[in-house]
């Protein structure tokens, strides 16, 4: 097949151009340039944005011993990823924007290009498995699996697409690049967003959005702690950060429950309210065939977070993940991944987007429209945003953790 | 392998090489009072000589530098430095808004870091330049002005500019003129004395020498202050030990290239108008870019519509042909030629075209070859132009 690899300089990717190459595919490299006013040099390890990052991707391409060019995305990069990225902030929810690189980016702008040059697929460095049936699994190497951020494709878009590291672990990965020779064999792990060149989430966003102040409000009492600079700089399930003026009255550790954008509003509450127990998403992307619901799965709410054995049920905006224990970890905003468990690797079946959680079976309220969500009392329908809950119970720990670039 | 990038860089001549490869394993500085030295330091002294009355200068007027770039650098920021310091009001640099990012981004430096003013001449839609603005120009602030620069070829498009007119309109106004004549020499007559301008760059790979030395050609009267400070090597203009092999092969490389130029420009230019006219016929809706009749010989540039030029490069490429976006990288993204926008053209068509340029080893087997890829490409390219992202 003639493919297209993209390359982002680093060494995962390097190694899936190798193999693909060493597989007999006619392969060519290329870089996507995707920030503005790229950096010359790394700072940090962070980010593929940099012309550095450039140069290592052509040189791995030497050494590979295939042709290599640089496509410059920067703009849709920039109306797709980062645009989207500080709108769902400013909307109270939590984007992943390595999920949306994937879908808007490299499997769409760069897909569509490639086909349309005559190449069959693109390659990536991800730590996914995808085989000749098709279905989307988990890498080998547990630990370094992003099939989470990939399940948003299409079964269209995996058609095309091809991870040839999925049956390897990271430290085999960095051996083999060590093997062939090539220089970014021990190249630091990229992590964090590559487009916040410090790594400072909070001030890029407030660069962006500008200084909104406002109250910190008790979920159980309706008093102020404290004041924000941006309701925006907030995810559920945060506790750090929060600088409250006076401790709350029953003196426990206060978090995030949710954003309400409408009233600029912050409400916090202890930690058991963060506990939910049914999760809605919108926008399903059905991931593999033949899926019917409801169903028993495995669902992830966020990157690198635990599978949660769950009921998965159809609603009118798209599904419900009832899940049979409670968990924390759950943010509007990102991506509600089932998965089937499989000896030969756990199935990605289905992602689609959370629009919230709540203690019980129940549609839910959404975080994002501005409203924090009623604890839907019986789980029965008919619970609208806007109902007035207390308390939003949504959840999760610090602040948007991208699951892994482009490899 | 097709070759169409000799705008790029053009093959060595076997001259020049066998000159190099004669000079090279010799010892001398050509700075040494030995005898070594002295040999290094005749070789020099005879290239040039060579080049000197090869392009129509003394032989005291040939800097040896390292190439078009650093020619450009030191005539622009050279002249510009050592007239405004003789008169103050001297500052400001008149450039045109199609030359080389050597001369472009010289100017833009001294703007941005030396205080000066600049004035653009503007391009017509064939990319040449008009010496009544020019003239215009001077009457109406030429006591501001401490040098000029327009290029004597287009690197892009291939435009050859009226050089004799615009060197007069400076000189009636009494202000240096210089000129990036990279791509000028060997293609068409370039005559230093006789164009009447204050300095020249000339560089060796665009003309059968090696990469990594060039000249500028500098009147004796005209003042340059130094880029490079040292041991005060070429009339102090330009320190830095020569390097004797490189100037030897590349005063052969001017030498043969002068001596062949009529002969290139009628063979070359033969061949340039058979592929312009089969890729004319091949894809009936490119537009030829430049002037037809006041043009290099070895350059062809075509947009095609609906298609981005970097598509189109990957596509050859892959089927070993070897052609240019013609338009400046930073870190290889594309960037839409200034040169196209300068000439009034929008951004889909500046980022839709391809440069051919020809040299002494084009055959019409490259021809041949480019047509039979050419339209298949095309089409491809244009589906993937209309899938392409919004800009």
């Amino acid at each position: 097949m003639r493919v297209l690899a993209a390359m982002s300089g680093g060494v995962d990717s390097a190694v899936a151009a190798a193999r693909a190459a060493t597989a007999g595919h006619d392969v060519t490299g290329v870089h996507l340039a995707l920030a503005r006013n790229p950096q010359t040099y790394r700072t940090g390890a962070r980010g593929c944005c940099t012309i550095e990052d450039a140069r290592d991707a052509r040189r791995a391409a030497d050494v590979i011993g295939i042709p290599f060019y640089v496509w410059d995305m920067a703009d849709r990069f920039h109306a797709d990823v980062v645009d989207d990225f500080v709108a769902e902030y400013a909307a109270g929810r939590t984007p992943n924007p390595c999920l949306r690189c994937n879908e808007k980016i490299k499997f769409a702008a760069v897909l569509d290009r490639a086909l349309a040059l005559g190449f069959d697929a693109v390659v990536t460095g991800h730590h996914a498995r995808l085989g000749p049936d098709g279905l989307l699994r988990r890498s080998v190497d547990a630990a370094k699996d992003q099939s989470y951020v990939l399940a948003v494709l299409t079964r269209e878009q995996l058609a095309h697409a091809m991870f040839p590291l999925g049956d390897a672990t990271k430290a085999q990965v960095r051996a083999e690049a060590a093997a062939r020779g090539l220089a970014v064999a021990d190249k630091p792990d990229s992590h964090d967003i590559c487009f916040v060149a410090d790594g400072d989430t909070r001030g890029f966003l407030a660069g962006r959005l500008g200084a909104a102040p406002g109250d910190i409000v008790d979920a159980a009492t309706g008093e102020t702690l404290g004041r924000h600079e941006g309701a925006y700089a907030y995810t559920v399930g945060q506790r750090r950060g929060l600088r409250l003026e006076r401790p709350a009255p029953d003196g426990r550790p206060r978090y995030v429950l949710s954003i309400t954008p409408v009233t600029n509003t912050v409400t916090v509450g202890p930690a058991e309210a963060l506990d939910v127990s049914a999760v809605c998403a919108d926008r399903p992307v059905w991931t593999a065939p033949g899926l019917e619901l409801p169903m028993e799965c495995q669902v992830q709410v966020r990157a690198h977070g635990e599978p949660l054995p769950a009921t998965l049920v159809a609603t009118p905006e798209g599904v419900r993940a009832d899940l049979h224990r409670p968990a924390r970890g759950v943010a509007p905003g990102q991506a509600l991944v089932a998965y089937r468990p499989e000896r030969a690797g756990d199935v990605v079946l289905l992602s689609a987007t959370i629009t919230s959680a709540s203690v019980a079976a129940g549609p839910g309220v959404s975080a994002g429209s501005g409203v924090s969500g009623g604890p839907a009392v019986s789980g029965g329908p008919g619970v609208s945003a806007g109902s007035g809950g207390s308390a939003g119970p949504a959840v999760f720990a610090g602040p948007a953790v991208s699951g892994g670039g482009a490899g | 392998m097709t070759y169409l990038d000799h705008a790029a860089t053009t093959p060595m001549l076997d001259e020049a090489l066998e000159a190099y490869a004669a000079t090279a394993r010799d010892v001398g500085n050509a700075s040494s009072l030995h005898a070594p030295g002295r040999c290094a330091r005749r070789r020099v002294e005879e290239s040039r000589e060579r080049i000197a009355a090869a392009l129509g200068a003394r032989p005291s007027e040939v800097i040896f530098t390292t190439g078009g770039t650093e020619s450009d650098n030191l005539a622009v920021k050279g002249i510009f430095w050592a007239r405004r310091a003789a008169d103050p009001r001297r500052n400001r640099v008149v450039a045109s808004a199609v030359e080389h990012h050597a001369v472009m981004d010289s100017v833009a430096w001294l703007v941005a870091h030396e205080g000066a003013e600049v004035t653009w001449l503007p391009a017509d839609d064939r990319g040449r330049l008009d010496p009544a603005a020019l003239r215009a120009e001077l009457a109406a602030r030429g006591d501001e002005v401490a040098v000029i620069s327009t290029m004597w070829a287009n690197n892009e498009v291939g435009t050859v500019q009226p050089v004799a007119d615009l060197a007069a309109a400076a000189a009636a106004a009494g202000v240096p003129a210089h000129t990036d004549a990279v791509q000028a020499v060997g293609q068409v007559p370039v005559d230093f004395a006789a164009s009447g301008q204050a300095a020249l760059t000339v560089t060796g790979h665009k003309l059968g020498g090696p990469v990594g030395v060039g000249a500028l050609l500098l009147g004796r009267d005209v003042p340059c202050t130094p880029l490079l400070h040292g041991g005060g090597q070429e009339r102090d203009v330009r320190s830095g030990t020569l390097d004797v092999p490189g100037i030897v092969a590349f005063g052969v490389a001017v030498e043969t290239a002068v001596k062949q130029q009529q002969h290139f420009a009628a063979t070359v230019g033969a061949l340039r108008d058979d592929l312009v006219e089969r890729v004319s016929a091949a894809v009936p809706d490119a537009v030829f870019n430049g002037d037809r009749a006041e043009r290099l010989p070895g350059n062809a540039h075509f947009s095609f519509p609906g298609c981005e030029g970097d598509a189109l490069l990957l596509l050859l490429d892959a089927q070993g042909i070897a052609c240019s976006t013609g338009s400046a990288c930073s870190a290889g993204v594309a960037q839409p030629s200034h040169v196209l926008l300068a000439m009034g053209a929008d951004d889909d068509r500046a980022r839709s075209s391809l440069r051919f340029t020809l040299g002494h080893t084009s055959t019409r087997a490259d021809v041949d070859a480019l047509i039979a890829a050419l339209p298949g490409a095309v089409e491809r390219a244009r589906r993937a132009g209309a899938v392409k992202p919004a800009r």
